[in-house]
């Protein structure tokens, strides 16, 4: 690891004044600090969120979970409002990585990194999240761009990520046996008006599967998406899976899912 | 006194462990020492074309950078294969130079070319990326099945053939399959693993210039082995004047056998730069360069008739050796594996064709089971093939060809001294319900299950090993045991092994049998290992040999410390030393009330003589002290066997397969510790179901580590595995007096065929490689779906 600047952000707006090119900002370091370990990415300053006490917490309104940026991953899989509200999401974060990962692992630095089979992004696409930064609000929809891409811009902060309680939802993966990523990963969610299917793993980003949300509009029960066959040509492939594997993968955990809800 | 032998005594390394007291190599920092970082070959087979080491001289805290030429002025020896292989042809095997900083070329990705030396660890790493090395990469072999008709990759040994040998009768074998009913035929894959010990490798290497001693501390399953082979192969010093220490040593499974570059090169620039240098590894370092496991391919028959008597088996294997031939890279595919690849029935006729081949890839060498997991799986998947085209129930096939008279004369090589197969398979069905199984599987077909039952009986040969005969086959060394059994004058005692322990609890067991044969309260008993200037060189621990071969040199050196004890009281008591009888402790004349405790003849020992007394207690001729020494060379090697069962159950929508049940049914003779063995049996199996499930070690065609991390290699875990159901028969070994066999590996050799007998079970009998991933299982369910279909 090569030598850097560390420093400890009193609020987001230092934290931005602080962010250069070559800067990053750290909450619980579950990628930055290994990437920078393994010689992957090298940083002249790292900017420390997580004392920033604005950014940690859970809010449930009525419609909607707000989950502070640094709030960590066993917070919110214990958390009872989170739990009586949104169930399947507290039942992902329990599923990320392991005890260690779940004990620093923050829910905006996995959104923020948008790694292709992260668990948080597709429960902000099935959950119409929206993204609040220092800036701006973004919609999930909007937000996650391609493989490690989102739409933030240099500097900006996530400070929440807001979520839309659904009437039903339930969340599936199918974890790689080494790196217990999801190889695919499906969260389905009924909401009053639409029916999102997120897919994590199985493309380079996380996306919102018309094909199946339809079927499943038509009728929601895994009888109705239960023979589909997905198009693989876009889907990953990996000497862990195959394009056509995860495209069952993908049908198979979103039927898990349907039964689930 | 209550026999410690046999029962569940808590282990006494378990307080340093568990708090954190442990000193392994890399706890281990001497004054001013610095810090060493290899330069690695980024390409599986390149020219060194120019090594341009003037940046990174001038990088800060740089104290020395050395590569291959320097090891080559100095002379220093390269690695080694330790047994000579004789070809069918009767050629000997064609091995390349190792040396441990490549010169001119390089043959797998971490093959060092250079070492940089720096006051910090940091400062070496940004110096290390600052040696420039021009390389010109040529075409990599890496494909076992291949690898023949790749391009050479060493000069000299054409087609890349170490050696073509033969164990066995070609022509019995061509005349028992013309007499067969039917032929059974298998082509397999055995995985490569990588061992992925716990603690990686390290060393630190301390020169005193004023003696001029190396202290080399590692991270060895075999310190004096390492001393003997550094000394005499790698000239590094004379061995007086080597002193090599193996700490705490976390875990091994064969990986440590094997001296390694590292530690050649920093004893041999210790002394150059007169400073200490310390090297620990990274996890991608030992993924790398930490010798790999297995790596086969095989295409075995079984000549059968149609009641399921064998008449004869052959087995032609391709075994991939990795870039070099190291330690036991050779005898492992050989005989290790050959002979075992009858298993354990009668086949009149047989032979095991081995040729080995070098590739671009880590040297491949003895890992967990070594060559006998390989045999077992040739044999079991075979066995078990047998049974489903025979129509014969898998347990009765196996059964009908179990030896039923022992001593057993194996086909190939082995007369097995003691076993009962048939009690072992009867237990072993009776712990598994094996005959309620139909039932459960009807269970998993109504929640929409595949359900698969799966039996693998096995022997193995370990406790290696009779030197005489291993010699005889090409084996550098002899594979005897050294103890020494050293009273203090107030009665505790020191065992010095050559064995060596890094996990298998040894500080315990050895304790346990010493107790037994001293009457000594086991608290009074310590064990030492692991550093060549305590206790009598030894051949360390491998091949399941610690209490075979290594409790055995103690019980022989106790049993000197009692004879020297019953002479000592005949002498002190005025009896006759055949009157004289040892019974927990105790010294006693027979027919009389007289006696003496071992503690009281030690300390006699030590003070022979009284104030005021000319006459010493020590009968005429005999020596003061109370020490003995004893080598124990076995008679033969040690043969556990067994039956194991699994079951699995398969989700055909994912392909994932669950291992429901697992079941095993050991025999390993007498059992010191039953605690201790089950712990060994747990990591067995642990890492034999990982082979079968999980593990995979994969390059790609240039020669690319593509599981070079725990985010790619799967290492299995707690939660892959059911509640293991253990149990035991047990028949004493007739060669050695405690009675008992090893059983470090016998997991590992068992459960790969138990495993994937099940998951092909399961999967109508269609053949699937290791490890049965989810992938390849969910496509083997659509085949037999489609296949299902038809039929319907």
């Amino acid at each position: 690891m090569k030598d850097f600047n560390y420093h400890s952000a009193k609020d987001s707006k230092e934290a931005s004044k602080l962010s250069s090119s070559n800067s990053a900002f750290l909450a619980g370091g579950m990628t930055t600090i290994p990437s920078m370990k393994l010689g992957l990415a090298s940083y002249k300053d790292l900017i420390d969120i997580k004392n920033i006490k604005k950014l940690s917490g859970i809010k449930v309104s009525g419609k909607s979970v707000t989950i502070g940026a640094t709030t960590k991953h066993v917070e919110v899989a214990n958390s009872k409002e989170v739990k009586k509200a949104i169930p399947s999401l507290a039942n992902l974060a329990e599923g990320i990585g392991d005890p260690q990962v779940r004990n620093r692992g923050t829910i905006g630095g996995s959104v923020a990194n948008n790694d292709p089979s992260a668990d948080y992004p597709s429960a902000c696409i099935a959950l119409n999240a929206t993204i609040h930064t220092n800036d701006r609000k973004i919609e999930a929809s909007k937000f996650f761009k391609g493989m490690f891409e989102t739409a933030l811009k240099k500097g900006e902060l996530i400070e929440a990520i807001e979520f839309q309680i659904p009437e039903k939802s339930s969340y599936q993966k199918h974890p790689n046996p080494a790196s217990r990523y999801a190889v695919v990963g499906v969260y389905v969610a009924k909401h009053k008006k639409d029916i999102n299917v997120a897919v994590t793993g199985a493309k380079p980003c996380v996306y919102n599967d018309r094909d199946l949300s339809k079927a499943l509009s038509n009728s929601f029960s895994s009888s109705s998406i239960q023979n589909m066959e997905l198009d693989s040509s876009e889907m990953n492939s990996d000497i862990h899976a195959s394009a056509e594997y995860r495209a069952s993968l993908v049908v198979t955990q979103a039927k898990k899912a349907v039964d689930a809800c | 006194m209550a026999s410690l032998v046999g029962s569940r005594v808590e282990r006494k390394e378990d307080k340093r462990f568990l708090t954190g007291k442990g000193r392994y190599t890399s706890d281990i920092n001497l004054a001013n020492q610095t810090y060493a970082i290899f330069v690695r070959s980024p390409h599986a087979r390149a020219q060194i074309k120019k090594l341009d080491i003037s940046k990174a001289q001038k990088s800060s805290g740089v104290v020395s950078i050395l590569t291959g030429s320097e090891i080559a002025e100095d002379k220093i020896g390269g690695l080694i294969a330790g047994w000579a292989i004789r070809s069918e042809d009767g050629t000997e095997m064609k091995c390349p130079a190792n040396p441990p900083l490549a010169k001119d070329i390089v043959n797998f990705v971490g093959d060092p070319v250079a070492v940089v030396i720096a006051e910090s660890l940091e400062e070496a790493k940004v110096a290390a990326e600052k040696v420039s090395v021009d390389y010109k990469v040529l075409k990599a072999v890496t494909s076992t099945a291949d690898a023949m008709d790749g391009d050479t990759i060493h000069e000299g040994i054409d087609k890349n053939l170490c050696f073509d040998w033969l164990l066995g009768d070609r022509q019995k074998v061509k005349e028992a399959f013309e007499k067969a009913d039917k032929v059974i035929s298998i082509d397999i894959i055995n995985n490569r693993l990588i061992p992925n010990a716990m603690e990686p490798r390290a060393c630190l290497a301390d020169y005193n210039s004023a003696s001029e001693e190396i202290t080399l501390y590692t991270t060895s399953q075999n310190p004096h082995l390492s001393r003997l082979i550094m000394s005499a192969f790698g000239n590094v010093s004379p061995e007086h004047k080597l002193r090599v220490v193996a700490p705490d040593v976390g875990g091994g499974f064969g990986s440590k056998i094997n001296v390694y570059n590292e530690d050649i090169v920093c004893s041999w620039a210790a002394k150059k730069i007169n400073r200490a240098i310390k090297w620990v590894a990274e996890r991608s370092e030992s993924f790398l360069t930490d010798i790999h496991g297995r790596d086969h391919v095989t295409h075995a028959e079984l000549a059968v008739t149609n009641d399921g008597k064998f008449l004869g088996f052959k087995n032609e294997t391709i075994a991939n050796l990795g870039a070099y031939a190291r330690v036991f890279g050779t005898v492992t595919p050989t005989y290790l594996f050959g002979p075992c690849a009858t298993g354990v029935y009668e086949i009149p006729a047989a032979y095991s064709n081995v040729k080995a081949v070098f590739t671009n890839t880590a040297p491949v060498d003895a890992y967990r089971g070594a060559g006998r997991p390989e045999a077992t799986y040739t044999i079991e998947r075979l066995v078990e093939k047998a049974s489903m085209e025979l129509g014969i129930d898998k347990t009765e096939l196996r059964m009908k060809n179990f030896p039923t008279a022992f001593p057993f004369k194996q086909t190939l090589v082995h007369t097995v001294d003691s076993g009962d197969y048939v009690a072992g398979m009867e237990k072993a069905k009776q712990m598994a319900d094996y005959n309620g199984y139909e039932a459960r599987r009807k269970d998993s077909e109504s929640r929409g299950k595949l359900r698969g039952i799966g039996v693998s009986s096995y022997f193995e040969a370990c406790g290696i090993a009779p030197s005489a005969a291993v010699m005889s086959l090409g084996c550098g060394v002899g594979l005897w045991e050294s103890a020494e059994v050293r009273f203090n004058p107030t009665g505790q005692v020191t065992v010095y092994t050559g064995s060596h322990s890094h996990g298998q609890s040894h500080q315990t067991t050895f304790a346990q049998i010493a107790a037994d044969e001293l009457g000594v309260p086991i608290e009074n008993i310590d064990i030492v290992h692991g550093d060549t200037d305590k206790g009598t060189f030894g051949m360390g621990t491998y091949g399941s040999r610690s209490l075979t071969v290594g409790g055995i040199a103690i019980v022989n050196a106790c049993k000197k410390i009692v004879e020297k004890g019953k002479r000592v009281t005949a002498k002190m008591l005025e009896a006759s030393p055949e009157d004289v009888e040892f019974k927990d402790g105790e010294f006693i004349v027979a027919k009389s009330n007289k006696k003496k405790t071992i503690g009281e003849i030690a300390f006699a020992c030590y003070l022979p003589g009284v104030r005021d007394e000319m006459k010493s207690p020590l009968p005429e001729g005999e020596e003061p002290g109370l020490k003995e020494t004893a080598f124990f060379d076995p008679s033969n090697f040690s043969f556990p066997a067994g039956t194991h069962i699994a079951e699995v159950e398969i989700d055909p929508e994912t392909g994932e397969v669950k291992l429901e049940k697992y079941t095993a049914c050991d025999d390993f003779g007498r059992i010191i510790n039953p605690m201790i063995v089950e712990g060994q049996v747990h990591g067995g199996l642990a890492q034999g179901i990982g082979q079968a499930l999980y593990e995979n070690a994969e390059y790609d065609e240039t020669g690319q580590l593509m599981t070079g991390s725990y985010m790619d290699y799967t290492m299995p875990r707690a939660d892959n595995f059911p509640e293991f159901n253990i149990g035991y028969t047990c028949t004493h070994a007739t060669t050695n007096p405690l009675g008992v066999k090893g059983c470090g590996e016998a997991g590992a050799i068992a459960a790969p065929p138990t495993v994937m007998n099940a998951v092909i079970d399961a999967l109508g009998g269609q053949e699937i490689t290791m490890p049965a991933t989810a992938e390849k299982v969910w496509k083997a369910c659509k085949n037999l779906k489609k296949s299902n279909s038809k039929a319907a």
